[in-house]
């Protein structure tokens, strides 16, 4: 199985150029960069990929224990590069993808040479005087809500996960509708995502770096910002005037621009 | 509605029935506030711009509580908020459509309210999104039901891995005992060259076929080889029964028709009355004389055995005559003789072997195919033949249904 088939990895945007990989978070896969994309295309070569388990990734190629942590994330983050031969590449990771890059840029050094960092959190989960926003108890809540959505995805869900596999147009009903997941896989990557814990990466981290947050973010509120922007050594913050954790579908235009200027020669 | 207005194209349209609308006392503004569903309508940002009483009603807020001041987020539980952020809200840029998400609200008084939720994105002329409009059923009912559902389906799971964790534990137990029927290995012993195979129908259920093959002094060595009537459980018992009474028989005394007269004794002294339990066998010792193998051999009832020359021809030993084991108080078995020499082997099968069923016609393989089989591999030696009958065995697929035991003995051939 060729990786680019394995992550369903896609390359477009500029031939030369520095390149980008635009990476997907939880809950979703590559098409929710699809506003900022044609934004970047023209001054940089795009590689956009799904996360095996996430769109139209090869899900056979899924192994709970390789999943189960934000390590295995990263691998195929690194594998893709390496497929690619990407130098000095930039990679766009969006909220717990941030992470992943960390750990990426760590391990293939040669080969990822700056990170944007896309409503970053590196922890959820309030603990010890650090806030991340969240209990244990809303993330269990949150995995519940993830059971029932499979449920209720709902009329057209529910008959899957009863297990209907002589009912072929269901799943194809599935794979036609944006970031339907495998509930099994969702719920792995839900809980690593949330229950991960990765200040202490974040030290680690020696490229450049710029922070993108929103103004409001349920998810990755302010107070997270300033604290992945006070943890990676020299990084830039900048704040979206966008409400929500996916800037780059909410405000496009603001996300792609502060990454061009995050990127362009005269500053970097 | 006038029935005798049916055929007239126009009456259906409501400006022909302003009565008829107005008898309803209905409106629009009445409809939205007063829905059978929770309707609100949110800017982009998610601030609550519009709902309806239904909706409040079931939340418990005042308007005033919410319209400009709440997030449609803020509604929900916190892991609602949460899936709303990563699934929701980009598929729903992506999409301008999502129906029928399962959310929770959170209602003043306390419980929470199970709902199903439906928004689709409201665009501006040139396509910019300008607001999302949102119907919010109370699925309380269903949930229960959902939730019902979900625990059945986890308990069947479970009852499933505990029913293929029974059946492994029982085909391991199954396969113990199978194999406490055959010998683990076959004794080594000099200027001979033995071998043995055991096909089983099926992995979860025992066979009837046995054999065995053991010194019992420096010269001279016993075996025997036999089928038991029917499968499972009560054919496995009379298995045992059977090869560890020719076994005992054996040891006391190598005289092989003797020995099927041991058996049967034993089987109907067993077995009696309505449930008659029986076998066919072929008992036999074999001394080693200078570089050959006198052969003695006694059969109740089973298939001839074959040999195979050094000189390329092939035969059956017929011991035709001798009567099933275990039947009847006065059964006779028949012996025969014979002498290996270099090149030569003798073997014993059971008739899984020629009752396979083969070709479109499914007809019986039988002895003439076998002693064809035989004569185009003669001469060989005892390994290469059993291999060679095992590799038939599985040319025959789903053909062959019943177990099959080999035992092949022979003397190498010389240099």
């Amino acid at each position: 199985m060729s990786i680019l088939r394995r992550n369903n990895v896609r390359v477009t945007g500029a031939t030369t150029g520095r390149p980008v990989v635009l990476v997907h978070g939880f809950g979703c896969d590559q098409n929710m960069w699809r506003l900022v994309e044609p934004l970047l295309a023209e001054d940089h070569p795009l590689v956009l990929f799904d996360y095996v388990g996430a769109g139209r990734s090869d899900l056979s190629a899924w192994q709970e224990d390789r999943y189960s942590s934000l390590d295995g994330y990263a691998r195929d983050l690194v594998e893709v590069c390496e497929e690619l031969d990407l130098r000095d590449a930039v990679v766009v990771g969006h909220s717990v993808s941030s992470m992943t890059g960390v750990l990426a840029a760590a391990a293939a050094p040669e080969r990822i040479g700056a990170l944007v960092m896309v409503c970053p959190s590196p922890r959820y989960i309030d603990e010890d005087g650090y806030r991340g926003g969240f209990s244990a108890e809303d993330i269990e809540e949150l995995l519940e809500s993830l059971e029932s959505n499979y449920l209720g995805w709902s009329a057209t869900m529910a008959p899957v996960i009863m297990g209907n596999p002589d009912r072929p147009e269901l799943g194809e009903e599935l794979t036609n509708s944006f970031c339907a997941t495998d509930p099994d896989i969702a719920r792995v990557f839900a809980r690593t995502t949330f229950l991960s814990d990765s200040r202490k990466d974040l030290e680690t981290v020696t490229v450049p770096t710029l922070i993108l947050e929103c103004e409001q973010d349920v998810i990755a509120p302010r107070e997270v910002g300033a604290y992945v922007h006070a943890a990676v050594p020299g990084s830039e913050l900048v704040t979206l005037d966008a409400v929500g954790h996916c800037p780059q579908l909410s405000a496009p235009e603001a996300t792609a621009s502060a990454i061009s200027a995050f990127l362009s020669p005269g500053v970097r | 509605m006038n029935p005798g207005a049916a055929d007239d194209p126009g009456a259906e349209t409501p400006g022909a029935w302003p009565a008829f609308s107005s008898l309803l006392e209905d409106s629009a503004e009445d409809l939205y506030e007063s829905a059978p569903c929770g309707y609100l309508s949110t800017l982009m940002d998610g601030t609550i711009a519009k709902i309806n009483a239904t909706l409040l009603g079931w939340l418990g807020l005042s308007r005033e509580e919410v319209v400009g001041r709440k997030r449609f987020s803020d509604l929900l539980t916190v892991g609602g908020r949460l899936y709303h952020e990563t699934h929701f809200a980009p598929l729903l840029r992506m999409q301008g459509h999502l129906g029928g998400v399962a959310l929770e609200m959170r209602t003043a008084a306390g419980p929470r309210l199970p709902v199903l939720v439906t928004s689709t994105l409201k665009r501006g002329p040139d396509g910019e999104p300008l607001l999302i409009r949102t119907t919010v059923f109370d699925a309380t009912d269903r949930r229960s039901y959902e939730q019902e559902l979900l625990r059945a389906r986890r308990a069947a799971d479970e009852a499933r891995e505990q029913a293929e964790a029974d059946r492994a534990q029982l085909r391991e137990a199954l396969a113990v005992l199978q194999r406490s029927l055959l010998p683990a290995t076959l004794p080594d012993l000099p200027g001979v060259e033995t071998a043995g195979y055991y096909h089983p129908a099926s992995p979860t259920e025992l066979g009837g076929d046995f054999y065995d093959l053991f010194e019992l002094d420096d010269t001279r060595t016993a075996f025997f080889l036999g089928d038991v009537c029917g499968k499972g459980p009560q054919a496995a018992a009379v298995t045992s029964l059977t090869r560890y009474t020719l076994r005992a028989a054996m040891i006391q005394d190598a005289d092989p028709a003797d020995n099927l007269r041991i058996l049967n004794r034993a089987l109907m002294a067993r077995y009696t009355g309505d449930d008659p339990r029986y076998c066919t066998a072929v008992a036999g010792v074999f001394e080693r004389v200078g570089d050959t193998l006198t052969v003695r051999l006694a059969s109740g009832g089973h298939p001839p055995a074959l040999v195979l020359r050094a000189d390329g021809t092939a035969e059956f030993l017929s011991t035709r005559g001798g009567m099933l084991v275990g039947v009847l108080p006065a059964a006779q078995f028949v012996e025969v003789r014979t002498v290996l020499r270099p090149g030569d082997t003798l073997l014993l099968y059971t008739d899984g072997l020629t009752e396979a069923r083969v070709g479109p016609g499914r007809e019986l393989y039988g002895y003439e195919a076998l002693l064809e089989f035989a004569t185009a591999r003669a001469p060989a030696g005892s390994r290469a033949l059993v291999d060679a009958f095992t590799g038939l065995l599985r040319d025959f697929g789903d053909g062959l249904d019943d177990d099959t035991a080999l035992l092949a003995i022979g003397v190498p051939a010389t240099p």
